[in-house]
């Protein structure tokens, strides 16, 4: 099938009329500086972004930026962020996940359950651990792809359900503590293996982590060269280099400002680590492999998707599934840092995740959103509590804050789709 | 006797690129029973929306006067309290409330706000007696059939006291029975000197009810005619219904026919909504390499059901009949094995099941074939864009690049994307579902070409379409469907408009 070429296709059916229409009309939406043309609805996120760290950096006398601050800012929200992409998933589908917080704390009991209560190898009590996420997904997935059901319902249900099940596991109180391997997976930092340098005024920095950090923007620069040169072997136009240059450069400068920072304090976080492997396989699944095409093309246009052969079903079922197991891994992270399984475990962190969906750019009735886009969006909330909190405001006024930026993120969203005339 | 209750002239409605309605001109005499026909998308519907308000005052051009006086209706409401109420072939009731509460929605018999049960169920049962109806008014909607349903409807009309009924499509969607008693009840609306106006396909119902028929043809009146003075047939109805100029819009081709590719034998699709109703009855057709083959039927008949069961049973319960591909019975469950046979079917309702709008051209032309284009799961996207590319360019879709979204598109180049999508999956048999609608002449000239082309590849292609000369200017045989079955079989050189409007008019035991 891939040899399909063009010679294949009725190749002279332009003989016959020229009429019709011209071309597509221009693009709302788009904003063109200096004959680069940007997209707002798609990078309007990264340039919120931007400004709310600004703009903390400003309110906190550069707290937000310091070491240790950012350490916190990524330890403290990494159960949030993994949870974002798999719910990015699920809404793309068209879906929701209302059970997640609930299976974090299930699972994170069940964690706590093996290893402290039953002396199971924590190597082997986290597979079982993952296997049970698996599980819980496969369970509701079931119920909304095989047997119809609302997602909404069967995830509200399961909310309750899992909640019911970590009390009745936990009873009033927490299981602890973790052997020190989950701990350190959970809050710990990489070993600093080859020892410290000098940054100068900086002062000292783990060599490690900062080897890691130029291995990273090296990965990153071949990886966009060589898709680059890909692309124009295959005729197709690609931005031109200076531009390429300076995208290559600022993105290299944000890792290597993060990572000179977090070497600085306390080298890496393990979960860093485990959520950039996350992010990036995830990334890829969703924009380059058949399945994740398969969940866009449902969250698209769902009849049309069955039309063409999409197995919404399975496809769906397994959203869910994958859903599941990343719910347990947070689980697990969130236990292993306080290190204790609580039966408060995950409130509300479903209602995190799904603001750090919407806020990155998903739409409401699906198709549309990317896992950096959910990331982004979880990392703006996390930016936002970390500095309101830092410049001392009381909590009400962080929710509020909070409540204000989603709605502001979807009303900008359905307002750019308004303007650019939309389909539906 | 040739006092009008209405008088619609020179209405002229234009939507964007088409004249839907030329200079059309209804007269309609008080308590007649007056039938409009045409072809699918001659302008009948049309009209009807213009006359009810759909299409509000100021949108359309020509007058309209209703009881002697000049009107312009800006909304349903306006023509409704008027006295012009419309019953539409798909019906607007809400399936989880009672009949009586149906009968009067939106007009609720109720004191201060607080609805009055009593006197609701005690005037539908009123109501229900007039167009017998025997339920009990506060039977759910759903629990009656779709013949009922009609009543309900016709009920609701009376208690709004209607002048002018008009009925789109009445019997479509009912069984024998059920559209006699409709006749027999229409009859005796006309005999309370309520007039109608009835849309219909049944051309026999037509001449057995109607006093007069205006024929509609390419959104033009083509000529009224009195029952009872002209003595008129269904012969003379369909003669002006067809009698469209064949033009030089369809390239010439010859077509080289090899051996059967597909066959369908005895294929009877029941209704998911309607259980024990056959939309498709024991129909059974053959396509063979090289050839095109049309499928004519009016609205209703059962065309796309038909291609839809077979394709991957996407439609329809109780489905039941034989499939043979190259002379092999197959079995097709779903559509991943009608396009695993080599089966493809480009849908007559683009945006709906066809195109996933707010993608793009080159996503949405993979869709469906997108595991050719991967390797263990991982799509290569470049691949991708070269064979997107390579249909942007042989297929002349208008769009900059194939990363425009497709929601942008003409008609005509949201087809092509459709056509490519399929052609990628390389079928032996391309089923196309009113491949040329709502696209202008030119584009329709295209799509025409690339017909032929994937003809003259060896496929085989099966063209559903409601014009007829689209079908006699393609097609190298036409089937006829009627009512679910197929009622004739028609070589190109044998075929007319009027041989093929008759045998999709006609159910199979008159022709017998």
């Amino acid at each position: 099938m891939s040899s399909i070429t063009p010679a294949d296709v009725p190749a002279d059916t332009a003989t016959g009329a020229k009429g019709g229409d011209g071309g597509a009309p221009r693009r709302p939406g788009r904003v063109s500086l200096g004959g680069v043309s940007l997209n707002l609805r798609s990078s309007g996120i990264y340039i919120a972004f931007a400004l709310i760290i600004a703009l903390f950096s400003v309110l906190t006398d550069g707290a937000l930026l310091q070491p240790q601050n950012i350490s916190n800012i990524i330890v403290q929200n990494s159960y949030v962020l993994i949870l974002a992409i798999g719910m990015i998933l699920v809404i793309i589908a068209g879906h929701i996940d209302l059970s997640v917080g609930s299976v974090v704390a299930v699972t994170g009991a069940l964690a706590a359950v093996l290893m402290v209560n039953m002396g199971v190898a924590w190597p082997l009590a986290l597979l079982i651990t993952l296997v049970a996420g698996a599980l819980i997904g496969a369970w509701q997935g079931y119920w909304i792809a095989y047997f119809g059901i609302p997602a909404f319902i069967v995830t509200l249900a399961g909310m309750l359900l899992f909640r019911a099940l970590t009390l009745t596991v936990l009873g009033n109180q927490g299981i602890g503590p973790f052997p020190d391997q989950v701990r350190t997976l959970a809050n710990g930092f990489t070993n600093g293996y080859l020892g410290n340098v000098g940054l100068g005024p900086l002062g000292g920095a783990d060599l490690f982590s900062l080897l890691i950090g130029l291995v990273a923007i090296a990965g990153m620069v071949v990886a966009q060269l060589r898709s680059r040169n890909a692309r124009k072997g295959y005729g197709q136009s690609v931005e031109p280099m200076a531009l390429f240059a300076l995208k290559m450069t600022a993105g290299a400068g944000l890792i290597l400002f993060l990572v000179v920072q977090l070497a600085r304090f306390k080298n890496l976080p393990w979960v860093l680590v485990l959520l950039a492997v996350l992010v990036l396989g995830y990334s890829m699944l969703a924009g380059r492999t058949v399945f994740g095409r398969q969940i866009y093309a449902i969250g698209g246009n769902l009849q049309a998707a069955v039309m063409s052969g999409v197995k919404v079903k399975s496809v769906v079922f397994w959203i869910f599934v994958n859903m599941g197991v990343l719910s347990a891994i947070a689980g697990i992270i969130f236990a292993g840092r306080l290190n204790q399984a609580g039966p408060t475990a995950g409130n509300s962190f479903e209602l995190d995740a799904i603001a750090a969906a919407f806020i990155g750019g998903a739409a409401v009735q699906g198709g549309v959103g990317k896992v950096a886009g959910a990331i982004t969006g979880g990392l703006i909330m996390a930016v936002i509590n970390n500095g309101m909190s830092l410049i001392g405001s009381p909590s009400e006024r962080v929710m509020l804050v909070k409540g204000a930026v989603l709605l502001a993120a979807v009303a900008f969203d359905v307002w750019t789709k308004r303007r650019a005339g939309g389909t539906r | 006797m040739t006092e009008h209750i209405l008088r619609m002239v020179g209405i002229t409605k234009t939507f964007p690129g088409v004249k839907a309605l030329q200079d059309v001109n209804l007269s309609v005499r008080r308590g007649e029973i007056h039938a409009i026909c045409g072809e699918n998308g001659a302008g009948k519907s049309t009209l009807m929306k213009v006359l009810s308000g759909v299409y509000p005052h100021g949108t359309y051009e020509g007058e309209i006067v209703f009881e002697g006086e000049r009107v312009e209706f800006g909304s349903i409401r306006d023509s409704e309290h008027a006295g012009i109420v419309i019953i539409h072939q798909e019906l607007a009731l809400s399936p989880q409330l009672s009949i009586a509460e149906n009968i009067f929605l939106g007009n609720e018999r109720a004191k201060r706000g607080i609805i009055d049960w009593n006197r609701t169920n005690y005037e539908a049962a009123e109501l229900m007696k007039r167009v017998g109806l025997r339920e009990n008014p506060t039977t759910p909607i759903f629990d009656i059939g779709v013949g009922k349903q009609q009543l309900v409807e016709i009920a609701k009309a009376l208690s709004k006291e209607v002048k002018l009924l008009i009925l789109d499509e009445p019997t479509a969607a009912l069984n024998d029975d059920d559209s006699a008693h409709l006749l027999d009840l229409l009859r005796g609306l006309r005999e309370e000197g309520i007039t109608c106006v009835i849309i219909s396909h049944k051309l026999n119902e037509v001449t057995a009810i109607a006093d007069a028929v205006t024929i509609i043809r390419d959104g033009r009146t083509i000529e009224t005619l009195d029952m009872a003075a002209d003595d008129v047939t269904e012969d003379r109805i369909i003669s002006g219904m067809v009698g469209r100029a064949l033009d030089n819009r369809f390239p010439p081709h010859e077509s080289s026919i090899g051996e059967e590719v597909l066959r369908i034998e005895d294929w009877t699709v029941h209704s998911p909504s309607q259980p024990g109703r056959k939309v498709v009855d024991g129909a059974g057709l053959t396509v063979r390499r090289g050839e095109i083959v049309g499928l004519a039927g009016l609205m209703g008949a059962g065309r796309t059901e038909l291609a839809m069961s077979v394709f991957g049973r996407t439609y329809g319960v109780n489905i039941s009949g034989k499939i043979f591909k190259d002379g092999k019975p197959i079995v097709i469950r779903n559509v991943q094995d009608a396009i695993r046979h080599g089966i493809a079917y480009a849908t007559e309702d683009r945006k709906r099941y066809g195109l996933n709008l707010i993608d793009d051209i080159k996503r949405n032309i993979s869709a469906a074939g997108l595991k050719g284009l991967a390797s263990r799961g991982w799509v290569n996207e470049n691949e991708e864009y070269k064979v997107a590319e390579g249909f942007h360019r042989s297929m002349n879709i208008k769009a900059p690049t194939v990363n425009s979204v497709v929601g942008k598109l003409s008609g005509g180049n949201q087809q092509k994307v459709v056509l490519s999508k399929w052609i990628l999956t390389e079928p032996d048999v391309l089923i196309l579902d009113e491949p040329t609608r709502g696209i202008d002449v030119g584009a329709k000239y295209e799509i025409y070409t690339i017909i032929n082309r994937l003809a003259d590849q060896g496929k085989a292609v099966l063209v559903i379409s409601s014009e007829l000369p689209e079908l006699l200017g393609l097609c190298d045989r036409i089937y006829t469907l009627s009512e679910g079955r197929i009622t004739g079989e028609v070589a190109r050189e044998d075929a007319t408009q009027e041989r093929l409007m008759y045998l999709m008019t006609k159910g199979q035991e008159k022709l017998s």
